[in-house]
């Protein structure tokens, strides 16, 4: 039988790579719109030398096609950042506000592909647990995945977060199609290891059509075995 | 007459751009922003080519690809692909997919693609014409009672 710190090594892994593969193939896209402006502008140009007039406007307008891509890009990359840097340090205290919207933000092109929305529903107020900021969010990301496929015809996934007791408390919301999912293995290996390494536990209402992971406030002293 | 292009791919942006680059290399070009859409547009328009981005949300550039080869076996489709999706554009080959580029497009390998990919299409019509001419000659009879 495998060690669990295996399983949970290998699960970071496939989750490294799910979304860095997601994000630059987004990154990609940006570049191919950045590469046909300037190929058109390019076009222009030689037709400029041909005696047809460049009309000011046409290069504004890809001027600003170019700016908004380069912005786009840079967003990507700063989230690209934000998410190799949640391997920093294996304990730290987290808003849970800016896990879950990273986590959105990294997954929303995934969801896409598979027609879902994501919605999430964040606290104006800061909701924060110590916690190994990778592992959480490798955790949410399989829970994602799994709510995903779970949303019947509505196609949506909303997500809350708020406090509860000394703890928080994240939830998986309005999905249609929970009583169908196959919940006799979810969580699965891989899922049970994360939350038990993150000293949380899973609550699957499926006459709310949701389900909840509850979080400790702290896993150094809550951590659950 | 110019070659009808259709052009598939759900970033707005590329598509518009690219788009404008074609019509001044004169081609016919015709947008599309999901894989749904096209196949609605190729059930009703005759296109010489369709040019596929392989992953695209709702039905991807693969099951799009299928259904264009069911509905238009003779249009030809080259797949867009970003770099982390070449496997799947080698899998729309063996579906039938005239040939594969990768984002960001060169635009004179996409117009040399283009151009063999519609003689293609021209070549096979135009067989399967001179075999219908054939068929005709050979046994006249036959044919007027197929009718």
């Amino acid at each position: 039988m495998r060690d669990n710190l295996d399983i949970i090594a290998e699960t970071g892994f496939q989750f490294f790579g799910k979304m860095t593969a997601s994000i630059t193939h987004e990154i990609k896209n940006v570049l191919a719109i950045i590469n046909e402006n300037a190929g058109l502008l390019e076009d222009i140009t030689l037709m400029a030398d041909r005696g047809k007039p460049v009309e000011p406007q046409r290069l504004k307008t890809l001027a600003q096609a170019v700016i908004k891509q380069i912005s786009r890009a840079d967003t990507i990359v700063k989230n690209l950042n934000r998410f190799a840097h949640s391997a920093d340090e294996s304990l730290k205290s987290v808003d849970l506000n800016d896990i879950l919207e990273l986590v959105v933000v990294l997954s929303n092109r995934l969801a896409a592909m598979r027609g879902i929305e994501l919605e999430p529903k964040l606290q104006e107020t800061p909701v924060k647990i110590k916690t190994s900021p990778f592992l959480l969010m490798n955790l949410i990301w399989l829970f994602l995945d799994f709510a995903m496929d779970a949303t019947g015809d509505r196609r949506i996934v909303e997500l809350t977060i708020q406090q509860a007791g000394s703890g928080a408390q994240m939830r998986f919301r309005g999905l249609q199609g929970l009583a169908q999912a196959p919940l006799d293995t979810f969580p699965a290996e891989r899922e049970r290891n994360l939350l038990n390494m993150l000293g949380a536990e899973l609550v699957v209402d499926i006459k709310k059509d949701e389900f909840a992971v509850k979080l400790a406030a702290d896993i150094d002293k809550d951590e659950q075995t | 007459m110019k070659i009808r292009v259709l052009l598939v791919d759900d970033e707005e942006e590329f598509v518009r751009t690219l788009s404008d680059r074609l019509t001044l290399r004169d081609y016919d070009i015709t947008a599309s922003l999901s894989g749904d859409d096209a196949i609605e547009k190729i059930k009703q328009y005759n296109y010489d080519v369709v040019i596929l981005d392989v992953a695209m949300p709702g039905i991807g550039g693969i099951d799009a690809l299928r259904e264009i080869k069911k509905i238009k076996p003779l249009t030809e489709v080259i797949m867009l692909t970003g770099h982390g999706t070449v496997e799947t554009a080698i899998e729309g080959m063996k579906l039938g997919a005239f040939d594969f580029l990768m984002k960001p497009c060169n635009m004179e390998d996409l117009d040399t693609k283009i151009k063999k990919a519609q003689a293609r299409k021209a070549e096979h019509e135009e067989r399967i014409r001179a075999a219908k001419v054939s068929d005709i000659i050979s046994s006249p009879r036959s044919v007027l009672e197929d009718d």
